[in-house]
């Protein structure tokens, strides 16, 4: 075993902002969205992941749902969803990325529906205050035995918003994991794409592949 | 930990107590006081007398006053509170006189003693003006559904608003052009608290009883103030439909607020509109009924709330904890509460209401299913447990404001 720092846990608590602009169609979205702060497309491309679900979302994204349903621009949505976030590290290219899907849709022309009265899009942002859990790991097979009792909010934090934070490719789990001399294992673990799945499944497959390195 | 806390933990789980402790820890010495226009009832009322001995119990010094006012006062916070739902009223320039001339008397008596004092609602909102000689952070709590404001109250009202440090409103639907951060906070219920714990099946039967309900038969109910906009004669309508074919009872229980005169009028309307039939029971309760509350929702099979606008509709979270299914109107806060076809069903005419109270009527399953994922949802989002957590964290926001992450450590 090599002597890595031990992994402390954190978690992160959100307050939802609202900014008071809202979108009726595609041409004020677009106008919005090239306005909004980092942190509303941030809020807007990941919050449904930390939030319950009683049905897998058709789609996590709420430019991508609001688009299907609201406008009834499914092609569109469908468009926006495969934006593949996972391959960002800064919230200026997801934002750009989502921009271009807008732009190249209203170049193309036709109806630039509205939405019905009371399902304009809404745009939000939000302020996070970040946590010690106080729980932590000293060495790898520990951080794999007790990442089931890890929290969503505390998995989000250092799975999907480390990409963003560190501006990296990677993630703090992978980034520790390399530390302590498990590259193979960091490396996969950073090909988990965490934007096709719940945390709870994120979660169970991080732990697989720590019962297949032989550590849980 | 605490008994009470204790209690709250084998509800949401250890780990969200001890979050809960750790803000407060950040936060102790320090005094958050509420104010607002009235101490029984309605909800907001309802929120601040179980929250703040939670509060109290984590360490937070919370504190709550209430403005005083006249009847002419609550006449017009009353014509406000209409305008700003969307109801068109009739606001003279007296009327802004006599809130102004309220507050300005309220400003002289009241004691200030917040490090962050919120200021619920319209009716003490121009409390503020104090904060230039006494300073400290200030923030209006808006519980009101104001997506569309009858513009003269608005504008009257947004240079109060706007002397806060933030304003808190509890759907994404309200929020305004403001120069001021906003917050999104939805309210909360108490499982804790009379009108939502457990009953014993024999509390349930005796209120039944004394009510003069049958047990035998499915019983609807709404829970409401006597007010125009939660459409009481809407929800006879309904049921009168329904009666066509299910042979069913309705009950439409509601208390009066101290700051809303209209209701007594309203409640002759609804007495006429039901007189005659001996299945429609119209239940005036008096302030500290929840227990009553609590045993005529379980003793139901399926709960309304079929308003024409709402803030947020705490009666439908209580009524989802309670594992009934809610029919509710499409507006407001409804909205984030009866997801439709999971915890309920979303109507917007007396057509639709008597529909699904049919279709709610011939399928135990469905009620049962609906009832276990409302239960859910309010467990998972709208607790007193979450409300308290948000109201440190703003409280803890003011200190770092501009700020989009914040490292408490």
């Amino acid at each position: 075993m090599s002597g890595c720092a031990p992994f402390r846990f954190y978690t992160e608590r959100r307050l939802v902002l609202l900014t008071g602009r809202k979108a009726r169609n595609l041409v004020e979205l677009l106008a919005h969205m090239e306005q909004v702060s980092g942190s509303s497309i941030f809020y807007h491309t990941h919050h449904q992941y930390l939030a319950h679900h009683f049905e897998r979302p058709v789609f996590f994204n709420d430019f991508a749902s609001w688009t299907g349903w609201a406008l009834q621009e499914r092609r569109l949505a469908e468009q926006l969803a495969a934006v593949d976030i996972f391959s960002f590290t800064s919230v200026r290219q997801i934002r750009e990325a989502i921009v271009n899907v807008i732009r190249r849709r209203l170049e193309e022309g036709g109806e630039n529906r509205s939405a019905p009265p009371g399902e304009e899009f809404h745009f939000c942002e939000s302020r996070s205050f970040v946590m010690s859990t106080g729980l932590e790991a000293r060495d790898v097979s520990e951080f794999f035995r007790k990442l089931p009792e890890v929290s969503n909010a505390s998995l989000f934090f250092h799975f999907l918003e480390a990409r963003l934070r560190l501006g990296r490719p990677t993630n703090d789990f992978s980034q520790w994991l390399a530390d302590c001399g498990y590259d193979a294992l960091a490396r996969a673990v950073d090909a988990l794409d965490p934007y096709v799945m719940t945390l709870d499944e994120l979660r169970n497959q991080i732990v697989e592949l720590g019962r297949w390195a032989g550590l849980v | 930990m605490d008994d009470r806390l204790a209690r709250y933990a084998e509800i949401v789980g250890r780990q969200e107590i001890e979050e809960l402790r750790a803000l407060a820890d950040r936060l102790s010495g320090r005094t958050l006081q509420n104010i607002n226009s009235t101490a029984v009832g309605g909800g907001v009322a309802e929120i601040l007398t179980r929250m703040i001995p939670l509060l109290r119990e984590l360490g937070v010094n919370a504190t709550w006053d209430v403005i005083k006012g006249d009847q002419a006062f609550f006449d017009v916070t009353k014509a406000f509170h209409n305008a700003l739902h969307g109801k068109r009223e009739r606001i003279t320039p007296e009327m802004f006189e006599v809130y102004r001339a309220t507050l300005t008397e309220n400003l002289r008596s009241m004691s200030f003693c917040g490090d962050v004092i919120i200021l619920h609602d319209p009716q003490p909102a121009a409390l503020v003006e104090k904060k230039r000689e006494i300073g400290g952070h200030w923030v209006w709590r808006c519980h009101i559904d104001v997506s569309a404001p009858q513009p003269d109250v608005w504008e009257f009202l947004k240079p109060y608003i706007e002397q806060h440090d933030a304003a808190i409103f509890s759907m994404p639907e309200f929020a305004q052009q403001l120069s001021i951060p906003q917050y999104l906070v939805a309210p909360s219920i108490d499982p804790l608290g009379e009108k939502n714990r457990e009953l014993e099946p024999e509390q349930v039967h005796g209120v039944l009883e004394k009510y003069g309900l049958d047990p035998e038969r499915p019983v609807l109910i709404q829970v409401s103030r006597f007010d125009r906009l939660k459409d009481p004669l809407g929800v006879i309508a309904a049921y009168r439909l329904v009666r066509k074919r299910h042979s069913c009872q309705l009950v439409l229980a509601g208390g009066g607020a101290s700051d809303d005169p209209e209701g007594e009028q309203v409640l002759r309307e609804v007495q006429e509109a039901a007189a005659g039939d001996p299945d429609i029971h119209v239940l005036l309760l008096p302030p500290f009924s929840d227990l009553e509350i609590n045993a005529l929702v379980r003793g139901s099979t399926i709960v309304f709330q079929k308003s024409l606008r709402e803030g947020f509709g705490l009666t439908v979270t209580e009524a989802l904890w309670k594992k009934k299914p809610v029919i509710g109107g499409a507006v407001g806060g409804i909205k984030r509460q009866v997801l439709d076809g999971i915890t309920g069903f979303l109507v917007h005419s007396v057509e639709g209401a008597a529909t699904r109270t049919s279709q709610l009527l011939a399928d135990e399953r469905l009620r049962r299913i609906m009832g276990e994922n409302g239960h859910l949802h309010v467990k998972q989002n709208f607790l007193l447990t979450r409300h308290v957590k948000d109201y440190m964290l703003i409280m803890l926001a003011m200190d770092y404001p501009g700020e989009h992450i914040v490292y408490l450590g």
